[in-house]
This record gives structure tokens, C-alpha cells and sequence, in this order.
């Protein structure tokens, strides 16, 4: 058998450009995986749940903090109707955030066009569509998990969010508004997913907050279904909302008490996120001699022998 | 192997090269969220109408006075609104452009201007239910009676309708029932909510609540005491809203409901809705408690923390408005 070598050559250069020189593929990083939440950053929030009165770090604006002083957390008992709602996409991955990542691909080009994620805690489903459709317009309804869309940059993945339900920016009634946006950036290192998620909230916040989170590759995980229906029965009268008037939440204060922080820091908005606070900011209530609660322990579980 | 074959292996390249390099297809597999989100809505056009698909035969028009519901079956057309009339003839392409049908019932939440201005023109356009050939040739307007009485005296601020848009069929019981183009339909009276003849309207087997203005995502509640509304009958009728919508799970999805003005929801805002009300109200009672006057109530901003989602400086109705006539009813003795 003789073979043209030149010719050959020709054909297998453009098998190999075509391998290596699409675009899209030669940027496409698979997601796909069962991911362990990391709890190195902001474990206290994320695990026991933050404490009333914490907004420190957080860019809100007055509305967002007389809402966050007005709330009662007898409501999650008291207002039934919320006791199986989800955590909204921009908030669902700084909990108890066993995550499934899969990949949907076109069947003809194998492209990528969508990736499907469940985190198991009130099973949050979430599709995030690579295909270039737009999003919806502003008729459509909004959901916990919101519109998403994506595309690459460089080796990340590039997600835009709309369509969110009123929700929270932390779990100790800091609100989020309904026409929040948020932007995620996904970096794949090896074994190691790093999420960097960005709100816009012309309602709720002054400025962009920023936030990340990491997750290890755990083939063995088991990502749970979490189904959820709410009984509607509580002690309370039906309608009731509790709430806190204005300057009559006695627990305020009590975390940054308990910590020795001072009180403005506590109360959040944007100059709190920056380290120049610390130079202007008024000497601490007091200093505790030891630490009792959350100390060093907020690794995944691991035992901590001063406290919970 | 001689050369005559080496073009086939070039274009087996090719062919590779051009599958790889193709873009994603436009036909890709569906999705699986939960709660489907139509791919494409318009943007809300001031002077146009947009239509949404919600569920079965029931579509959601919007404009920019307020949402219609527009149901169809074999035996005609139910709406529920009809807006403020500047936009009729487009409803009414909207309606043709989703089935030919003749439009039979009209039903009002409300006599509110903003949400009858179209049934006189939109009630030509039809005939009676089940009457093809009866005289006149209009739909039935169907209301609560005190909607009723207020379309056919209206009180001087309120722009008079033709009589052709009056209510042909009321009630004044607690629920007015139909069934209609294949599904039951109930009309839940809410007594003394932001007016004084308002419904809601529940289409059970697409499962769908349609409001009108006594819910809507995006602004406080127009509360007219003037024609028997209050603030208190307001949250009534949101609880009983609350009542009639059940979530799919997670709550979401589950019953959707048509709102006065807005997008589309489900018990998720009304929750929310709900919620901002019933804390406003005890916010005013407290200032009232202690003795406050309505200058001082509005400057202590006792819907701060709403009012970038429902508020409003400007329009025919204000965050200023809003808390005036909260302050005005719970201040009564």
C-alpha cells in the first residue's frame, strides 16, 4: 500500500485543528461531578447559620437594614407557607451545599449546552443554558433558582442570573429584592470548583457583593432529594407576621457583644467591606478572653474541643 | 491504497472539522427545570400589547393600565378585565390572534377604571353565552354587585362607562360559580378590600387566580375608602388569596396568579405581599399609639424598607397616598 505522505499530512493537520482549534471546545471545561461543600470561608454563617444582628460585610442600604431589624425568626414557625422555601440561587451555595453538577450536550456536536445542578437541601435544581438564548421579558415569572445563562471566559464559566424571587442575602433577615441580578464566575482547579458570585440589588444593596465559595470533587457523595410540603398548621393566629417595630429588637446588638466588635461594624453596608473601616471604626465593646463558640472547628464537622 | 483515495480522506477532515466547529444547535434537548419560564417574553411596550402563555387555555395579556386573563374553550372566550380601554382594538387582535371564538364573558375584579375601560367596546365584539343568535349581540359582563352599583353610578372621580360594559350578571353571596370552557370558575367575593365590590376569580382546573388590583407585585394596594375600601378588608382578601393558592412543592410553582399589574406569580409573592402589609399596619398603629401625627408618621418612614420593590414619588399613586390613607383608617377611633 503507498501512502502520499504530503497528503496525509494535509488531512491530519486539519483533524488536529479541528480537534484543537475550535473555539468553543478548546475553552469548555466540564463541571460534571458530585462536589463536597469546603467550609474554610465564612463557616459560622454558612454551618449554624449567621447570628441576628450580623451584617457586617455586607453593602445593604437603610431599607435593607430596617427590614433585617424588623425581622422576627419566630416567622419561619409563624408564616407556614415559607417552611420548604428554597434558598434563591445566589444564596443556595453557602449552606449545606452538597452540589451535582451534569452536563447536557448537544447530541450532533457534543457541545455543551446546558448544565443541569442540584444541591440536595430543598433539592435546588438549577439549569444553566449554554445555547444563547435570551432571557425571559419582564412578564415571566421569577423562581427561587431564577434564569441563567452562560458563557465562557477564557477556562470560566460566565453565569448571568435574572429572574429571582425575593429572598435573603443572609439567613438572618438581610432581604434580597425581586429585581436583583447576580453574575457567577466557575473555576475549575484539578479537584477543586471555585464559585465567585456577584449581586447587583438596586433595592437592597449600595454596591456589588461578592462572595466565594469552594467545593471538592467527591466521587462518593450521595447528593439527597429533599421534597418539601408545608403543613400550614403553627400555634399562631393565620395571618400572623412577626415582627420587630422599629428600635425594638432587644438582639441588635448581641452579636457584636458577644464578640467584642464594635456595634457599627456590625451594621453592615458598604464601608464595612473595605479594610480602611477599621481606622476609622470606635474601640470595641470588649474583649473576650476566650474563644467559646466557633473557634477553629468549622471544617466540615471536624470535633472542636472549645465549644460547638 | 493510490492517490485517488487520498480526497476521500481529506474530506473525512473536513467533515470532522466542520461537526466540531459547528455552534451549538438551536434544538437542544429540553430543559428540566421545575416551573417552566417561557423562553421568550416581549419587553412591555407602553403602547402595546404582550401576550403570555400560562397554563392550558389561559393567557395573561399585559399593558400598560393592567393584566387581562384571557381564557378560551369550544363555547367561546372568557376575559377577566378589561383594561382601560386606550389599548382595546389590540386586545382584541390579541385575543384573534389566539383563537376565533366569540368573546362570551367578560368578567370584572373590580370597578376600577383602569380595569373596565374595555368592556363596553370588548362586549360588542362578542355574544351572549350560548346565545348566537339572541339580540343584542354583546357578552355577559359579570361582576360582584357592589362593582355593579359603582359602573353605573360612579362617584366623581371615577370616568362613567358605557352602559354596554355594565354588569349583566352579578352576584352578592360569597362565591359566584360558572363552568366554562372546560373548566370551574369561581368568583370569591372579598368584601370591604380595596373597594367595596371586588373579586377574585379562580379557574380551578389550570388552577390560576386572577387578582386584579387587590395583589400585584410591584406597588402598594390603591385603597379606596371613599368606595368602601380598606386597608384591613385588604389583607383579608391576601390571606384569603393565600387560602386558595397551593405551591407544587418547594413552594413554587403550583397555582400561578394573574396580578392587577405585573408579572406573573405564584404563592411566593403573595407571601411576601402579605407579609409587607401586615407589617406596615402594625408599624402605623404603633406611631398612631403614640400619639403621632400624619406629618409625623410620613416622616418616619414606616415603609422604608418596601418601598424601593412597591413605592412610588410619582403617579397616580404614591408611597405619600398609601400611608395617608393607612394612617387615616387606623387612626379612627
Amino acid at each position: 500500500m503507498r501512502i502520499d505522505r504530503r497528503a496525509a499530512s494535509f488531512g491530519l493537520l486539519f483533524l488536529v485543528g479541528a480537534l484543537t482549534g475550535s473555539p468553543a471546545n478548546a475553552q469548555e471545561i466540564d463541571f460534571t461531578g458530585e462536589w463536597r461543600p469546603i467550609y474554610h470561608e465564612d463557616g459560622p454563617e454558612r454551618i449554624p447559620g449567621p447570628d441576628l444582628g450580623d451584617y457586617a460585610g455586607i453593602p445593604i442600604n437603610d431599607a435593607a437594614r430596617l427590614r433585617a431589624d424588623s425581622y422576627s425568626p419566630e416567622r419561619i414557625i409563624a408564616v407556614t407557607e415559607n417552611g420548604c422555601r428554597q434558598h434563591s440561587a445566589d444564596y443556595s451555595m453557602r449552606g449545606l451545599a452538597n452540589l451535582r453538577i451534569m452536563r447536557e450536550l448537544d447530541p450532533v456536536t457534543q457541545q455543551a449546552v446546558a448544565f443541569h445542578s442540584r444541591i440536595g437541601f430543598h433539592t435546588m435544581d438549577r439549569t444553566i443554558y449554554l445555547d444563547g438564548r435570551p432571557h425571559p421579558g419582564p412578564q415571566a415569572p421569577h423562581t427561587w433558582q431564577g434564569f441563567s445563562t452562560a458563557q465562557w471566559k477564557g477556562n470560566q464559566l460566565e453565569i448571568t442570573t435574572t429572574h429571582l424571587k425575593e429572598n435573603y442575602h443572609r439567613r438572618n433577615g438581610i432581604p434580597s429584592g425581586p429585581n436583583r441580578t447576580f453574575t457567577e464566575r466557575w473555576v475549575r482547579h484539578g479537584d477543586v470548583l471555585t464559585v465567585v458570585t456577584i449581586v447587583d440589588d438596586p433595592e437592597m444593596l449600595t454596591e456589588r457583593f461578592v462572595r466565594s465559595q469552594s467545593w471538592m470533587l467527591d466521587p462518593g457523595q450521595r447528593t439527597f432529594a429533599n421534597p418539601c410540603e408545608y403543613g400550614g398548621e403553627s400555634t399562631y393566629e393565620p395571618g400572623t407576621v412577626p415582627s420587630y417595630l422599629p428600635g425594638a429588637n432587644p438582639f441588635i446588638n448581641e452579636f457584636a457583644d458577644r464578640w467584642g466588635l464594635p456595634r457599627s461594624g456590625a451594621r453592615g453596608g458598604a464601608a464595612t467591606m473595605y479594610p480602611e473601616f477599621r481606622l476609622n471604626m470606635e474601640k470595641p465593646s470588649a474583649t473576650p478572653e476566650k474563644c467559646t463558640l466557633y473557634c477553629t472547628c468549622m471544617n466540615n464537622g471536624a470535633v472542636c474541643p472549645d465549644g460547638p | 491504497m493510490n492517490k485517488n483515495r487520498h480526497p476521500s480522506f481529506l474530506a473525512l477532515s473536513l467533515l470532522l472539522t466542520a461537526m466540531l466547529a459547528v455552534p451549538a444547535m438551536a434544538g437542544a434537548p429540553a430543559p428540566r427545570d421545575r416551573m417552566k419560564v417561557p423562553n421568550v417574553v416581549p419587553a412591555l411596550d407602553p403602547n402595546e400589547v404582550a401576550v403570555l402563555p400560562v397554563r392550558d387555555n389561559l393567557y395573561m395579556l399585559t399593558t400598560a393600565a393592567g393584566n387581562i386573563a384571557v381564557h378560551f374553550g369550544v363555547s367561546g372566550v372568557m376575559i377577566v378585565d378589561s383594561g382601560d380601554g386606550t389599548l382595546t382594538p389590540k386586545v382584541l387582535a390579541a385575543i384573534r390572534g389566539l383563537t376565533d371564538r366569540p368573546i362570551a364573558y367578560i368578567v370584572n375584579t373590580s370597578a376600577e377604571a383602569e380595569h373596565i375601560g374595555g368592556n363596553a367596546e370588548l362586549a360588542r365584539a362578542g355574544s351572549p353565552p350560548g346565545l348566537p343568535d339572541s339580540d343584542p349581540q354583546i357578552a355577559h359582563v359579570v361582576a360582584h354587585e357592589g362593582a355593579s352599583i359603582r359602573m353605573q353610578k360612579p362617584s366623581p372621580d371615577q370616568k362613567a362607562i358605557d352602559s354596554t360594559g355594565w354588569p349583566f350578571v352579578t352576584y352578592f353571596v360569597d362565591t359566584l360559580e360558572l363552568y366554562f370552557g372546560g373548566t370551574p370558575v369561581q368568583l370569591v367575593h372579598v368584601p370591604a378590600a380595596r373597594t367595596d365590590g371586588d373579586s377574585l376569580v379562580v379557574f380551578r382546573r389550570p388552577d390560576v387566580v386572577v387578582t386584579g388590583d387587590i395583589f400585584s407585585p410591584d406597588r402598594y394596594p390603591v385603597i379606596r375608602p371613599e368606595r368602601g375600601g380598606s386597608l384591613k378588608g385588604t389583607i383579608d382578601a391576601v390571606n384569603r388569596l393565600l387560602d386558595l393558592t397551593v405551591p407544587e412543592d418547594l413552594q413554587e410553582g403550583g397555582t400561578l396568579v394573574i396580578p392587577g399589574h405585573g408579572r406573573l406569580c405564584d404563592e411566593g409573592e403573595v407571601v411576601e405581599y402579605r407579609d409587607m402589609l401586615t407589617v406596615i399596619r402594625s408599624r402605623i398603629s404603633d406611631l398612631i399609639a403614640q400619639g403621632k401625627t400624619l406629618e409625623q408618621v410620613l416622616a418616619a418612614r414606616p415603609t422604608l424598607d418596601y418601598d424601593g420593590i412597591y413605592g412610588s414619588t410619582q403617579g397616580p399613586w404614591t408611597t405619600t397616598q398609601f400611608v395617608t390613607a393607612v394612617y387615616r383608617e387606623l387612626a379612627k377611633p
